[in-house]
């Protein structure tokens, strides 16, 4: 397999890396990681005239707290963040995520703000963005701005982002005191694409369950106190909203039933772990 | 960097192995075809092409990498280590690597350069795993002869946590 030629400009800036976008609009694609990216063009479901590499761009690589979020630079590996040592007490959303994050192999090289750009419906980081109420930072040579997840992410591989922006960071809100997280996922195969992925949280009565492989984006539900059987009537509404489809991997009747089930055991576990 | 034009071979100078390497490729050579056919390292073997199977897995500045999902043009200036950097100075096999060959961890061996160097740098990490772990850490690999079973004895034979 041979992508289709492209020109490729490594970028020693973000600002050169905006000026390539600005240039070159949606005939151009970033590369960071590779691991969304490359596997397409190996594919040839894209054929970007040019790739702007900006995987060597310092300013891009950085984890850091910013009013009550952690916000992680374009060019940051998936590898930094699960090694960061905030991670547990500041993202257990996240935390709880990452042994479904591909694999060891993958995750070394994969980026975080990537895995957000690229937005399969499946992925993990998407869906702990949406859950906590995350924000991506979108940046073009015109300027700065955020877009909070439930409106980024709009479909199926398909996001709010301009062809001359790119990601630039993601801003994950740290975990409020008091509240309780919990992720769960089914796949065929450890580091496989979700059949259905579930990630919770949940603080004094409210709840929010977000469910990613279901529908094309991943969806998040906000509930204000349910209590026994309000839990199961509300994820059996969910799971119906939700439709899901048949596949190769599973059916959509299975894909409900495991909302279902799953729903109720992240939910638990969310609430059992508030602090 | 300049924009590197897309019918245009560009030199390529890397540290491989240890050595002083150079080479030419188009930006859209990836670095497993790089390594196989321009520098003919043969041991990085291609499966899948998209980043899932693992055959094609080297340490690119020490942290693994696919090579299928790199391209060439990028390990410009950077370091580049293969199986072969597993070799002893006086030849031969490693340790890991004769636990391998001891317990039968390989059969055809198309899978076993990736998986040694996805060991070479988790065992620097997580020197002594638990079955658990490396059975998590080896979900990264696909193997169609062993089973996993002899890989997974070798190594733990290796790390001295054999049962
Ligand atoms: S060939 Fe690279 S992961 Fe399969
Ligand atoms: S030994 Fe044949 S694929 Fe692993």
């Amino acid at each position: 397999m041979k992508p289709s030629p492209f020109d490729y400009i490594r970028a020693a800036s973000a600002e050169e890396a905006l000026d390539g976008l600005a240039a070159h609009g949606e005939d151009a694609r970033i590369l960071a990681g590779g691991l969304s990216l490359v596997p397409m063009l190996n594919f040839r479901l894209v054929e970007p005239a040019m790739v702007i590499d900006i995987s060597g761009i310092g300013a891009l690589d950085y984890i850091r707290l910013d009013n009550g979020a952690v916000e992680i630079g374009a060019a940051t590996r998936q590898s930094a963040l699960e090694r960061w040592d905030g991670i547990a007490d500041r993202l257990p959303l996240v935390h709880a995520a990452f042994p479904h994050i591909g694999h060891y192999q993958t995750r070394s090289r994969g980026t975080v703000c990537g895995s957000v750009a690229h937005s399969d419906p499946s992925s993990e980081l998407p869906l702990c963005l949406a859950v906590l109420g995350g924000e991506a930072v979108l940046r073009s040579a015109a300027g700065e701005r955020r877009v909070a997840a439930s409106d980024f992410q709009t479909g199926m591989l398909t996001t709010a982002k301009r062809d001359d922006e790119m990601v630039a960071a993601v801003r994950f809100p740290v975990a409020e005191p008091g509240s309780g997280y919990a992720f769960a996922e089914m796949a065929q195969r450890r580091g496989d694409f979700a059949i259905v992925a579930l990630a919770a949280s949940a603080s004094g009565e409210r709840v929010r369950l977000g469910v990613g492989g279901v529908a094309d984006h991943p969806t998040v539900r906000q509930w204000d106190g349910l209590a026994g059987g309000a839990l199961d009537d509300a994820l059996n509404a969910f799971a119906w909203e939700l439709g899901g489809y048949d596949d190769v991997h599973a059916t959509a009747r299975y894909r409900r039933e495991l909302v279902r089930r799953l729903g109720r055991k992240v939910i638990e576990e969310a609430r059992s772990c508030r602090s | 960097m300049p924009q590197l034009n897309r019918d245009t071979r560009h030199a390529i100078s890397f540290t491989l192995n240890g050595k002083p390497a150079q080479g030419h490729a188009e930006p859209r050579m990836l670095l497993s075809d790089f390594l196989v056919h321009e520098l003919g390292l043969t041991s990085v073997h291609v499966g899948c092409e998209h980043g899932v199977c693992g055959a094609c897995t080297v340490r690119i500045d020490g942290a693994v990498g696919r090579a299928c999902l790199t391209f060439a043009v990028q390990v410009d200036g950077k370091k580049v280590d293969t199986v072969e950097s597993l070799t002893p100075e006086e030849g031969g096999l490693n340790e890991l690597q004769k636990s391998f060959r001891s317990n039968h961890g390989l059969q055809c061996g198309y899978c076993t350069p990736g998986i040694l160097m996805s060991l070479s740098a988790y065992l620097e990490e997580n020197p002594k795993p638990s079955e658990d772990e490396l059975r998590d850490m080896l979900s990264g690999h696909l193997c169609r002869c062993t089973g996993y079973v002899n890989i997974v004895r070798a190594v733990m034979e290796h790390v001295g946590n054999a049962p």
